[in-house]
């Protein structure tokens, strides 16, 4: 019953996949088009909007040693260029 | 129950996480294959426009365009837009396009009104004065991951309400004749002007494979409280049997059960417990996240936003995020179930049936 049910959820997953093909083809001519960078997912700080295109002054948005004070900053790990930069 | 609950949560950020991770690799690949920045005191700055002719003499470089977006908050609403030029409204001035997320503004505190075409919205200008631009269309809702908090607009819009100079731009793309060269026409722009930075669509892509990975954030600190709880479900199971269970054990021995049968019997016993858990657990998550849209993960998602994107996650799952989570959970509670039970039934069933 159980594997039934995991095998269940992968023939839905293939499905909603298949027919979520023209959405996302959609999807990728808006990015083209438009020249986006990110996806749409925290719209409260610029850098949880735009993580890709964050500055180095990310982690310290007030003032030197200020903590992270955005729920969504908290859900994303650190961009890897802004670690990159950290450790040079 | 609890074992079941802890596997949901577990299930939930695996398929969450690497879900939206798999959504960013598909629809980011079309996006700029570089990205010019000017950074002055670590923050980015608006870009001189007379950088574009200096790096199209670059060898490689088919063409360079300058890009102009910005932030908005709009006080009526209390949301923030991203506003951003373009070339289909060029000869549209006081004409805007907006993102699904946007035709949903409402007052702070008021009840849910949807803008449709012909619809205003003043926008506040740098200046202080008020600039009513009309909405000519919207961006279609199929779109809504990637165009939420969108209001397209013509350049002139544009620089009116952010008071941007004609010479000036947020950041500049660029398109290769080569992708293999972008490496090293970024490094070529950062020796020309060394105030820039370049993005190449490689860093925005392994962005979100970075920040979604299970290995970090919030995602890290799920797991790790879900790993502990069943940490201590195992271990509560691993410190001992209760009397009752002593005594069944008692019992089974002094009818002639042998101590392998008993052990046979407590791993099914743990296994048939464990897999029900794992189960459910894994089913309900699917279901969560992919039919119910995460509503219990939706205040964590929102945040402080006022403005968010209603979007359904496209199922991503794979077997390896199953054996992870099987491995990480079923068989060591199934071993762990049989240590207790190992211990009693090798003890004198006399004794054991006493307690």
């Amino acid at each position: 019953m159980g594997i039934l049910l995991l095998c269940l959820m992968f023939v839905d997953a293939a499905v909603c996949r298949r027919i979520d093909r023209k959405l996302v083809r959609q999807r990728r001519e808006t990015v083209s088009v438009l020249a986006l960078t990110d996806l749409c997912l925290f719209t409260e700080a610029p850098y949880t909007r735009h993580p890709s295109m964050a500055d180095w002054h990310t982690p310290f948005q007030d003032h030197p040693r200020s903590f992270e004070h955005f729920p969504s900053g908290s859900l994303m790990a650190v961009p890897p260029h802004l670690r990159l930069r950290a450790t040079r | 129950m609890v074992y079941a609950f802890v596997l949901f949560l577990l299930a939930s950020v695996l398929f969450a996480a690497d879900a939206l991770k798999h959504e960013a690799a598909e629809l980011l690949q079309d996006s700029p294959e570089m990205i010019v920045q000017r950074l002055v005191a670590g923050r980015q700055e608006q870009i001189p426009t007379t950088y574009i002719a200096s790096i199209k003499q670059i060898r490689g470089v088919q063409s360079v365009e300058p890009r102009l977006w910005g932030y908005y908050f709009d006080s009526y609403s209390g949301a923030n837009y991203t506003l951003m030029v373009s070339t289909a409204l060029m000869d549209h001035s006081g004409e805007i396009i907006i993102g699904p997320g946007v035709s949903r503004r409402s007052a702070a505190e008021g009840p849910v009104q949807v803008l449709g075409k012909k619809s205003i919205i003043p926008f506040k200008t740098s200046d202080g004065s008020v600039l009513p631009l009309q909405v000519r269309g919207l961006l279609p809702s199929a779109t809504e991951l990637v165009t939420a908090d969108l209001i397209l607009m013509s350049e002139a819009d544009f620089r009116k309400i952010f008071a941007l100079a004609d010479n000036r731009a947020t950041d500049l793309i660029l398109k290769v004749r080569n992708t293999k060269e972008l490496a090293t026409i970024a490094t070529k722009i950062t020796e020309r002007h060394p105030d820039t930075r370049p993005i190449l669509r490689e860093d925005i892509l392994r962005t979100y494979a970075a920040i979604f990975d299970w290995r970090g954030g919030v995602v890290l600190m799920v797991l790790s409280g879900a790993l502990l709880a069943f940490i201590i479900l195992a271990w509560d199971k691993a410190t001992g049997l209760s009397a009752e269970e002593k005594r069944e054990i008692g019992i089974l021995k002094a009818v002639g059960w042998e101590t392998s049968d008993i052990l046979l019997m407590k791993f099914w016993e743990g296994a048939v417990l464990s897999l029900t858990s794992f189960f459910i657990g894994v089913v309900i998550a699917y279901l969560h996240l992919f039919v119910g849209s995460a509503m219990l993960f939706e205040p964590v998602l929102k945040g402080w936003s006022v403005l968010h994107a209603n979007f359904r996650l496209t199922p991503y799952i794979t077997v390896y995020q199953l054996a992870t989570l099987f491995f990480l959970t079923v068989l060591p509670y199934t071993v762990i179930t049989i240590i207790p039970s190992w211990r009693s039934a090798t003890i004198d069933p006399d004794s054991v049936m006493r307690v």
